[in-house]
């Protein structure tokens, strides 16, 4: 398994979770390292959205353990987890569209300057600070003012994944984040993701696409109903042998004949 | 940190034109409205509208409108809709008028309970269209019928079967509060003006226009705080954001439901602001108080540039918003037109709006 003298930031235990008399998790375990990248595989329904909401404090577990950073922990809502320092980019990005880059960069969290009545928004702290981070990331803003629904879609997800750097994220939860992306702004997206490992953070990457995965992971855990298939290291396992994982094995070892290894 | 950021500047970009950042405001749109009305008049109207009088005369009526519109437009930039604010006028008016003068209580007590109770109201509002998840609109539609039907079961018990409750003008008399909340202002300086002949004045020398009625005051005051609260402070970034995306902005950590039933209440202080000031104004309460006024105080927000899917829009454009509609309203009467066109010019002047701000958006958001 993973290297015993790094302690791991999130260490998930045997999480289970019922909707009513559905089971979505049943016995799920997980950790993730400071300054990696931990792929999280597994086809639709596998659980992979309803794992990350129980990480992130969306979800309670029914049963299972959650340790941070050796404590246990349990999170009563989003804003509990974002405070330990566990952020989460959703598949929607939590991104208005109408509102500007430095608004939405400081939604739920405005740095304010002033006293009593007249604590107010510093919005020109906020905007030199939005500027500087995107360029950090390579994105260079028309200005601070500039509507998120005029960016791209990589560029959406870089606003969001540098949002939750800035405000110290130990562990980073990316739902999903290149599965509506082009080729150019995936490979951004990667690229990202690599610079934000370099820092010493924890990232979380969901995906189903086997590609992406190992183009930047750096461990990997398969999710399929419910249930861990396992967790392997970079360069233990092949892409054949994560893909067959992830769609619960033979069907698509014979499906993958007729389409010549295409999916 | 500024240095920084602006010493970058990336040769793709070309500088913005004024005129293309104004287009960008929510509120252009207002504005480009008071304007054209203006030459509207300027050009149909005795020149008696413009005068210090004939100004007052329609800001007066914009003012009464405009403290509901920006309650409202604050409301619909987060997301929701409060159709009960016209009977809410009411039913804080009959509250009002029984504080005063039924129980006899001062206006130090009354006016304070009058907006708790208004608070309440618009927090049972809020927490219904919040628990049941249902439109706001359908749920402040029961409360329109709710609120008028209450305030005449109310007027009639209160005063033994009439529906309408007077003397409130005796029972505030000498009341210190009263000056801040009905009557003019600054008429000593109107006068001192008058004197100088820098105003209009009777041939006894006394001015034309005795002072400004206090609303107007109220409601720059309120327009230019809900502007400050909006732009400049975090809660007003919660508001845009939760009228955005609700479910985005509760992920992001912001207090959603906290923010829309605040919004609630907030809105239905401004009905029983306009509610306090016109009792005391007219002396009594009636149950027809504030009729159609949700329609008109909506309209006023739109023209001002709120979208109807919340998330953008402006006080500042309510503000103007309502300047529009009391020169439309009483500028007709200026004119020689039929004053019942009024109703014509204000769906026409919505209609426009709503075609504008829809287009305005897509610009902003750069929506294909």
């Amino acid at each position: 398994m993973s290297d015993q003298s790094v302690k791991p930031i999130v260490e998930m235990k045997n999480i289970e979770k019922h909707f009513g008399n559905i089971i979505a998790l049943a016995g799920v375990s997980f950790n993730i390292n400071p300054g990696e990248c931990h792929c999280l595989l597994g086809d639709n329904g596998a659980g992979k959205s309803t794992f990350i909401k129980t990480m992130s404090g969306v979800h309670k577990p029914t049963k299972g353990e959650i340790f941070f950073e050796g404590k246990p922990m349990s999170f009563n809502s989003p804003r509990d987890s974002m405070e330990a320092g566990i952020a989460t980019v959703f598949q929607d990005l939590a991104m208005i569209p109408l509102m500007s880059v430095t608004r939405n960069f400081f939604m739920g969290r405005e740095p304010t300057k002033g006293k009593g009545i007249f604590k107010r928004f510093d919005i020109d702290f906020a905007n030199s600070v939005c500027m500087e981070e995107m360029r950090k990331m390579g994105i260079n803003l028309r200005g601070p003012d500039q509507a998120v629904g005029t960016l791209s879609g990589g560029e959406r997800q870089t606003v969001a994944i540098a949002r939750a750097v800035y405000f110290g994220a130990k562990v980073l939860i990316l739902d999903e984040p290149t599965s509506a992306l082009g080729v150019r702004q995936t490979s951004n997206v990667l690229a990202t993701i690599d610079k934000v490992r370099n820092q010493g953070i924890g990232v979380v990457f969901i995906s189903h696409n086997v590609r992406h995965a190992l183009a930047v992971g750096d461990r990997f855990t398969v999710l399929n109903r419910g249930k861990t298939l396992g967790t392997a290291q970079r360069g233990e396992i092949t892409p054949e042998e994560l893909q067959d994982m992830m769609a619960g094995g033979q069907q698509l070892a014979s499906l993958e004949g007729s389409l010549g290894g295409t999916v | 940190m500024g240095d920084i950021a602006q010493s970058v500047a990336d040769e793709r970009i070309k500088e913005e034109p004024f005129l293309t950042r104004l287009m960008k405001r929510p509120e252009l749109g207002a504005l480009a409205g008071v304007v054209l009305v203006t030459i509207f008049f300027a050009i149909t109207a005795d020149s008696a509208m413009f005068t210090l009088s004939g100004i007052l005369n329609f800001m007066t009526p914009a003012a009464q409108l405009g403290i509901l519109a920006i309650g409202a437009a604050m409301l619909m930039i987060g997301g929701e809709f409060d159709l009960s604010i016209g009977s809410m006028v009411a039913f804080a008016g009959l509250f009002f008028g029984v504080c005063v003068v039924t129980w006899g209580l001062p206006l130090i007590v009354s006016i304070p309970l009058t907006f708790i109770f208004a608070a309440g109201v618009g927090a049972i509002n809020g927490t219904i269209v919040i628990r049941s998840g249902l439109p706001s609109f359908i749920v402040t539609l029961a409360f329109l019928f709710i609120l008028r039907g209450l305030s005449l079961v109310g007027l009639k018990i209160a005063t033994g079967g009439s529906t309408q409750l007077r003397g409130v003008r005796d029972a505030i008399e000498g009341d210190p509060l009263a000056p801040f909340f009905s009557g003019d202002a600054f008429s000593g300086l109107f006068l001192k003006l008058a004197e100088l002949g820098i105003i209009d004045s009777f041939k006894n020398g006394s001015p034309k226009v005795s002072g400004l009625p206090v609303e107007i005051l109220w409601y720059i005051a309120i327009a230019l705080i809900a502007t400050y609260i909006l732009l400049r402070t975090s809660i007003g970034n919660w508001i845009f954001a939760t009228g955005g995306d609700s479910n985005a902005a509760s992920n992001s950590g912001v207090p959603v439901k906290k923010v829309k039933v605040a919004l609630f209440m907030v809105t239905a202080c401004c009905a029983a602001m306009v509610a306090i000031i016109t009792v005391m104004d007219t002396g009594s309460t009636d149950s027809r108080r504030g009729f159609m006024k949700e329609f008109e105080a909506i309209i006023a927000a739109v023209i001002g540039g709120c979208l109807l899917t919340g998330g953008y829009g402006s006080a500042i454009g309510a503000f103007f918003g309502s300047v529009i509609f009391g020169m439309v309203v009483i500028g007709l009467t200026y004119t020689d037109f039929d004053q019942d066109w009024f109703q014509v010019f204000l769906g026409a002047m919505l209609l426009i709006a709503v075609l504008f701000n829809n287009a305005i958006r897509k610009r902003v958001t750069g929506e294909r």
